[in-house]
């Protein structure tokens, strides 16, 4: 199947010099939730920005919907829909005119009946008749999401959704990117919250200083990179760890009463098995235990510190 | 051809002037009543005519391009400057509008603007004094033609301005001298033979001299001139804007 978004060797040097893009090759699906996670500056925006024909590209190709995005360009935009970092709107347009304003800019005809859908589904209807600028900082990304929304796009930008954006309202989208998932639209958001990657994403791609270091399903990136860690309470302390452990990954707190063994998750029944009938020969026993996943997170942070 | 996109810039654009209906209508209304009043009236009463035409009457069309190409200038420069300044060009840039329809849309709303306030001081003029109009579709065409060079001008201000300051250096420094030394209040005869040389170097007195031809059939340029000198400044200023959209000058990285 062709893929919804193909990027192929994309580079992106800006006028004073940096080099934000380096060779980046990417393919995404029709349908899917795609997250591109990295540190600031690492280049997410620039790459979402030259897709959606706000940057120009140094060299590279990129195509939206099976279009070019340079000489294509209208098809190519027409099927993507943005929502940019920041909270940029037309403060004295009324909400209704504002997004109404935003279908007709992507070229399609007026349509009421939609743009009151849009604006039910973000609890914006109340608001349609307010002027922006009366709104506060959620409901303004909410505006921001409406207006990317109102031309019915099938591809749509989320960069750094909900920043600044309290719970509630940081559920409230989850839920609506699932519901446009399930109409078929292909999604694209960047983030700082891991959670939200892991809570949300299909695939994980993840940039550093400019270039896509990995890509990967998200259900692999946790198994393949994931630890699982077990600890176990004991009845008594230890005083130190018996020798029999010394060559497992196994410490010791300091209190002496846990144990707190580390493992790839891929390779977990047989080194824990392994490790409670060795704790049962030597007599050491426990009353309870727990296993914990590294987050996303920690494999995140793992990914970008490492040179 | 996205129908739809220029029609919503343009509508956008004109929405804001009914915002700013006071500021956009209302204060280019007064300031030039207050020239018909002073000079017109006052001490038009005292001159004698230039050309056969009353003073009052010969410096309306002067003063009808002095609005003009303020507002021109200074609507379609606001219109491009602010989505830049407040950050909203993003949503232009992302559309499926191609350069052509964006510069429509803009400028097509800043010419709307200029024009309807032109007619509107024409009309205010009547109140101050009595004139004709010899020509009138050529006055029109005039018009039409001047508001959309100039918005074309306010445009490219708008896009190379990086404050407001710099929206307001053009239109005050250059365009209002220019303006009432390009033969507002006289007629270019009336000066010295050096300066008369001098004056020709000002794009204004082209457009002043042709828009009161359309008025009173005299002029002190030749008609052909004057259409042929909107059509160079027309041109250059596509020219600049097609070079602003093909290398992203200040809109896109």
């Amino acid at each position: 199947m062709q893929p919804d978004i193909s990027v192929q060797n994309l580079s992106k040097t800006y006028g004073d010099g940096f080099q934000a893009l380096k060779n980046v090759s990417l393919d995404i699906q029709k349908g899917e939730i795609f997250a591109l996670l990295g540190p600031n500056g690492a280049g997410k925006t620039t790459l979402i920005s030259i897709i959606c024909g706000l940057v120009n590209p140094s060299s590279g190709t990129v195509t939206a919907a099976g279009h070019d995005i340079v000489r294509e360009f209208r098809a190519a935009r027409q099927a993507i829909g943005l929502v940019p970092q920041e909270l940029n709107t037309d403060s004295f347009e009324k909400v209704w005119n504002t997004v109404s304003f935003s279908r007709g800019l992507f070229g399609k005809p007026p349509n009421p009946a939609h743009i009151e859908k849009v604006l039910r589904d973000l609890s914006l209807w109340d608001k349609r008749n307010n002027r922006v600028m009366s709104l506060s900082g959620g409901m303004k990304r909410r505006v921001m999401i409406a207006k990317a929304l109102s031309h019915e796009p099938d591809i749509l930008f989320l960069d750094e959704p909900t920043a600044g954006v309290d719970v509630e309202l940081r559920r409230d989208m989850w839920e609506m990117v699932r519901k446009l998932r399930e109409s078929g639209v292909t999604i694209i958001l960047t983030t700082h919250y891991i959670e939200e990657a892991e809570e949300m994403a299909d695939r994980i791609g993840v940039i550093r200083n400019g270039e896509l270091i990995l890509v990967e399903d998200k259900a692999t990136l946790m198994s393949k990179l994931g630890r699982k860690e077990l600890r176990l309470h004991l009845q008594a302390p230890l005083e130190e760890l018996p020798p029999e452990l010394k060559d497992q990954p196994i410490e010791l707190s300091e209190d002496g009463y846990e144990l707190i063994y580390t493992f790839d998750s891929q390779q977990e029944q047989a080194g824990v098995a392994l490790l409670l009938r060795t704790l049962g020969e030597l007599g050491v026993e426990y009353r309870d235990l727990q296993t914990r996943e590294s987050s996303l997170e920690e494999i995140f942070v793992g990914l970008v510190h490492h040179d | 051809m996205n129908l739809y996109g220029i029609l919503a810039i343009y509508k956008f654009e004109m929405a804001r002037m009914w915002r700013t209906l006071m500021q956009s209508v209302a204060s280019p209304v007064i300031s030039t009543s207050l020239y018909f009043v002073v000079f017109g009236s006052a001490i038009g009463s005292r001159m004698g005519d230039i050309d056969g035409i009353s003073y009052g009457a010969y410096i309306i069309p002067g003063l009808i391009m002095l609005t003009l190409l303020m507002q021109s200038i200074s609507n379609a420069s606001f219109g491009i400057y602010m989505p830049r300044f407040s950050g909203t060009i993003y949503e232009v840039l992302s559309a499926p509008v191609s350069y052509i329809e964006v510069v429509i849309g803009y400028v097509g709303a800043a010419a709307t603007k200029s024009v309807i306030l032109g007619l509107i001081i024409l009309a205010t003029a009547r109140l101050f004094v009595d004139y004709s109009v010899l020509h009138p579709v050529w006055m029109i065409s005039f018009l039409v033609l001047t508001a959309v060079t100039f918005s074309l001008f306010g445009f490219i201000i708008g896009v190379w301005a990086d404050g407001f300051e710099k929206l307001q250096i053009v239109p005050l420094m250059i365009v209002t001298p220019l303006v009432f030394l390009g033969g507002t209040f006289y007629s270019i005869d009336m000066l010295p033979e050096i300066w008369q040389t001098i004056t020709l170097f000002n794009p204004v007195v082209y457009l002043i001299s042709g828009f009161r031809w359309a008025f009173y059939g005299v002029s002190d340029i030749h008609i052909g001139i004057s259409v042929g000198m909107i059509m160079v400044f027309l041109t250059l200023c596509m020219v600049l804007i097609a070079w602003i959209f093909r290398t992203g000058y200040r809109l896109k990285p």
